[in-house]
């Protein structure tokens, strides 16, 4: 072989060499994301986890959507009419929405999808309760008939947290809510869902739908036109905080969802890395009412008023920037926020604590706490309260176990005397958007039987919370509807609240713009540069 | 020879079986429920039911043992319960970068170890063997997730030179799946060179103090060639042992060489598995390893009689 043969096999070689070591020079516009957890199911409507409701708002639509203000906007919806006996909506489609296989969107999509929602969600469920039918009348037009008037309706169409309302295909929606719907997933939201190149645990990947219509009026919270303005979104899993840093400092990915606490002194001295506050989420003790001694409200009153807001916050996020003290059930800074009756927890006081405990009739038995030490946040609140039993002198259990038992022992009903699995408390969080729902907030339900984990039970409360759901917002009756319910759970306190505390997000500046500042991190109407 | 095959891996299928039925029970004894866990936070109680039964989990365990076997015995191993996808299809994808990183970790193991654990042995007692014992101490003696963290800061935020994460298929250019690799293969293989120069030092070094060694001298040969001819393939046996019990633990997962540089492989297919109650994957991945395993060992055993001539099967 002679030397030009030999200069031109090494040049080729070497031009290959460079193209591999620079593989992503052709590669399309792509946002590569670390979100808080991995897509594992795909499925809004079969499981409540945050990160399936993110898939849900990049793949699928809803009919109505919350703005920046927290009203709900038409979204899929074009026009609806609430007629004058207040009894029968009737919902118009827009034009041009179309799946992702290209078949249009039809009324019966919409009918079918609001009956499999309702079967799952609290919120649907009160819709449904006072429906007398829900019916297509044509491929764009759908019948809401009510039985009774409920004014809380459109809201609950536009819910933003588990379970969001999302609209599946007829075929998808028909399928029983209690299994994963089977078949490909196919939305009409702004991002098609990439099947082929879905690895659990490793790569969840969505691309730009090019039929995608969207909203003339500008992005806003979850409502507004939803334009998307890349080729694909890559979800990348790290499930190593400190190295999904190091790969946002680097530039290997754009965004991270939910940086740990710890790291955001790091996020903040990088001048390419900007923050936003992502979220507020409520800490809450959870009781279980079923059993002595918390069976007695005198007990739950102790463990209001031994619980210092401030001392749980600092445990669960150390610099004061970082969470707020607040008093009321129904999240601090929203629509709802009131403190009516949350007197005890203002005045936090282990020495009330203790006789409020000696009144209920405790006499020293054991006190299980569950305490799940691999989720951080609900373990620092969970260390604290046993603490602060064992200072008012109870005889605490403190069992250490991870959040997957924690959470398949808490539906146990009896005692921890007659069952191992048994317990007395445990702690757990609410993200703002479902503490300023009450309706559709499955943790603050009084229904006794029906309630969430620990069944609390207050006639009083769950009456207020539905006359408080058919009053309109901003009058007065409401105002005055509003101090009564909250009232109602301090009496009750189905859990003891214990302040809120922030998430930030973290992007690439010098790669991205246009971020909605949203609880589920939406990705539409970002432009990367 | 060919008997001796067919008598070990008729003798694995007892053992498969065990494993199928040890860890069926074990998955369901062990607290924890995965319905619960699919249901999410905000489910209801009501929910979670719906979701076990919709999953099948309300039936007696006996019910649930007979699905799974016929399953297996026509080769399927299911579906994960989470992500409805079948189990085969999410073990075959974690087994390239799994065993991606095992061949590089162990072949740097090899390359650097060997040569080590030999001068080490032969130079017994020098500062040369000193220096080698104190690098395969530390080298044994560091963590890796913090050697992993250290590596990234300084070749990869300081140096720039290396990713932060992440693995790329061969599929996708040789050398973006060699640059992917090198970082988490320095963090893991260290354990490893440690281990196998130590390993081989010992080995060497009992092998050099034998008789026919001093026989050989005493005839004249020289001392490389009473290295090399006589001393190495005798001291091989432990060293491949060693080699192949390494390999079996590296497809069998390493989690944290994993979760530091974000590889998808099955190690944390396996621990995600166990977090989640994903009673399908831990089944599989666990009915694999023993499979793995039992391979590496009879490989092992049959890889003896090319270095040990005494050895016949």
């Amino acid at each position: 072989m002679n030397r030009r043969r030999w200069t031109a096999i090494l040049g080729c070689l070497l031009a290959g060499l460079l193209l591999a070591w620079n593989g992503q020079a052709l590669a399309q516009t792509t946002i590569r994301a670390v979100m808080h957890a991995e897509v594992k199911h795909l499925d809004p409507h079969w499981t409540t986890a945050d990160i399936t409701q993110v898939h849900g708002y990049m793949v699928f639509d809803t009919l109505f959507a919350l703005d920046e203000k927290g009203q709900p906007q038409p979204q899929m919806v074009d026009t609806y009419r609430l007629s004058a006996d207040k009894l029968t909506y009737t919902f118009t489609l827009r034009d041009g929405l179309k799946w992702h296989d290209g078949r249009p969107v039809r009324a019966q999509d919409a009918v079918a999808s609001i009956k499999r929602w309702a079967v799952k969600d609290a919120a649907g469920q009160k819709v449904m309760a006072r429906a007398a039918s829900l019916e297509a009348v044509n491929d764009k037009t759908f019948v809401l008939k009510l039985k009774e008037s409920y004014g809380l309706t459109i809201r609950a169409l536009a819910k933003e947290f588990s379970y969001v309302p999302f609209i599946l295909p007829e075929r998808l929606a028909v399928q029983d809510p209690s299994k994963a719907f089977e078949g490909d997933v196919i939305g009409s939201g702004p991002f098609m869902f990439a099947a082929k190149e879905w690895v659990p645990g490793a790569k969840t990947v969505y691309l730009k739908f090019n039929d995608y219509v969207p909203r003339k009026e500008p992005a806003s919270y979850f409502a507004g036109g939803k334009r998307v303005n890349v080729d694909r979104v890559e979800f990348v899993v790290i499930p190593d905080q400190s190295t999904a840093v190091a790969a946002l400092e680097k530039g290997e990915v754009d965004y991270l969802q939910r940086p740990h606490m710890d790291q955001w002194p790091l996020l903040r001295r990088n001048a390419n890395i900007g923050m936003y506050r992502a979220d507020v989420s409520q800490m809450q003790i959870h009781p279980n009412h079923l059993h002595p001694p918390f069976d007695n409200l005198k007990a739950r009153q102790a463990l209001m008023v031994m619980a210092n807001q401030e001392d749980y916050l600092r445990a669960i996020a150390g610099d004061p920037q970082n969470f707020r003290t607040c008093y009321s059930f129904l999240g601090c800074g929203g629509w709802l926020e009131t403190d009516a009756g949350s007197d005890l927890l203002k005045k936090p006081d282990l020495e009330r604590a203790k006789q409020l405990l000696a009144e209920a009739g405790y006499k020293g038995e054991k006190i299980v706490v569950m305490a799940p030490s691999d989720f951080a946040t609900i373990n620092a609140a969970s260390l604290t309260t046993a603490a602060l039993l064992r200072k008012i002198g109870v005889n605490v259990d403190l069992q250490a176990m991870d959040w997957g038992t924690l959470t398949s022992r808490r539906p146990v009903k009896d005692p921890p005397s007659k069952n191992p699995a048994g317990w007395h408390i445990f702690h757990t969080t609410s993200g703002y958007a479902a503490v300023k729902e009450p309706w559709g907030h499955a943790n603050i339900s009084t229904a006794c039987e029906k309630a969430w984990f620990g069944w609390p039970c207050s006639a009083r409360a769950t009456k207020a919370l539905e006359e408080l759901g058919n009053m309109t917002a901003g009058t007065d009756a409401f105002k005055k509807g509003l101090v009564e319910y909250h009232a109602a759970l301090m009496e009750n306190i189905p859990y003891v609240p214990l302040g809120e505390f922030f998430s930030m997000a973290a992007y690439r500046t010098d790669r991205l713009a246009n971020i909605l500042e949203t609880p589920h991190a939406v990705l539409w109407n970002v432009v990367k540069k | 020879m060919l008997a001796y095959i067919l008598r070990r891996i008729l003798a694995t299928l007892p053992v498969m079986g065990i494993v199928v039925v040890f860890v069926f029970l074990l998955v369901r004894i062990a607290p924890g429920d995965p319905a619960a866990i699919i249901a999410g936070d905000y489910a209801t109680p009501e929910n979670i039911q719906k979701i076990r039964v919709g999953l099948g989990l309300d039936k007696p365990i006996h019910v649930q043992f007979w699905i799974y076997l016929t399953n297996l015995a026509q080769g399927d191993l299911g579906r994960s319960l989470h992500s409805r996808l079948p189990v085969g299809q999410l073990i075959l994808q974690r087994v390239e970068p799994t065993v991606a990183l095992a061949l590089s970790t162990l072949t740097f193991a090899i390359l650097m170890a060997i040569p080590l654990g030999i001068v080490a042995a032969w130079k017994a007692g020098s500062l040369i063997d000193r220096a080698v014992m104190v690098f395969a101490v530390g080298g044994f003696s560091l963590p890796v997730f913090w050697l992993g963290f250290l590596l990234i800061y300084a070749f990869s935020i300081r140096l720039d030179l290396l990713p932060v994460q992440g693995y790329v298929s061969y599929r996708q250019g040789v050398l973006p799946f060699i640059r992917h690799l090198i970082l988490p293969t320095v963090a893991l293989g260290l354990i490893y060179m440690a281990l196998l120069a130590r390993i081989t030092r010992a080995s060497v070094l009992e092998v050099l103090q034998s008789d026919y060694i001093r026989t050989a001298y005493a005839k004249g040969v020289r001392p490389a060639g009473v290295l090399f001819a006589h001393a190495l393939k005798n001291a091989a046996v432990p060293v491949v042992t060693t080699i192949g019990v390494g390999f079996a633990l590296l497809i069998g997962g390493v989690v944290i060489t994993e979760s530091v540089f974000a590889l998808p492989g099955l190690g944390r297919l396996t621990v995600d598995a166990v977090l989640q109650r994903d009673y399908s994957i831990i089944q599989g991945v666990t009915l694999l390893f023993a499979l793995v395993y039992a391979v590496v060992n009879l490989v092992v055993d049959l890889s003896y009689t090319l270095f040990d001539p005494r050895i016949r099967y």
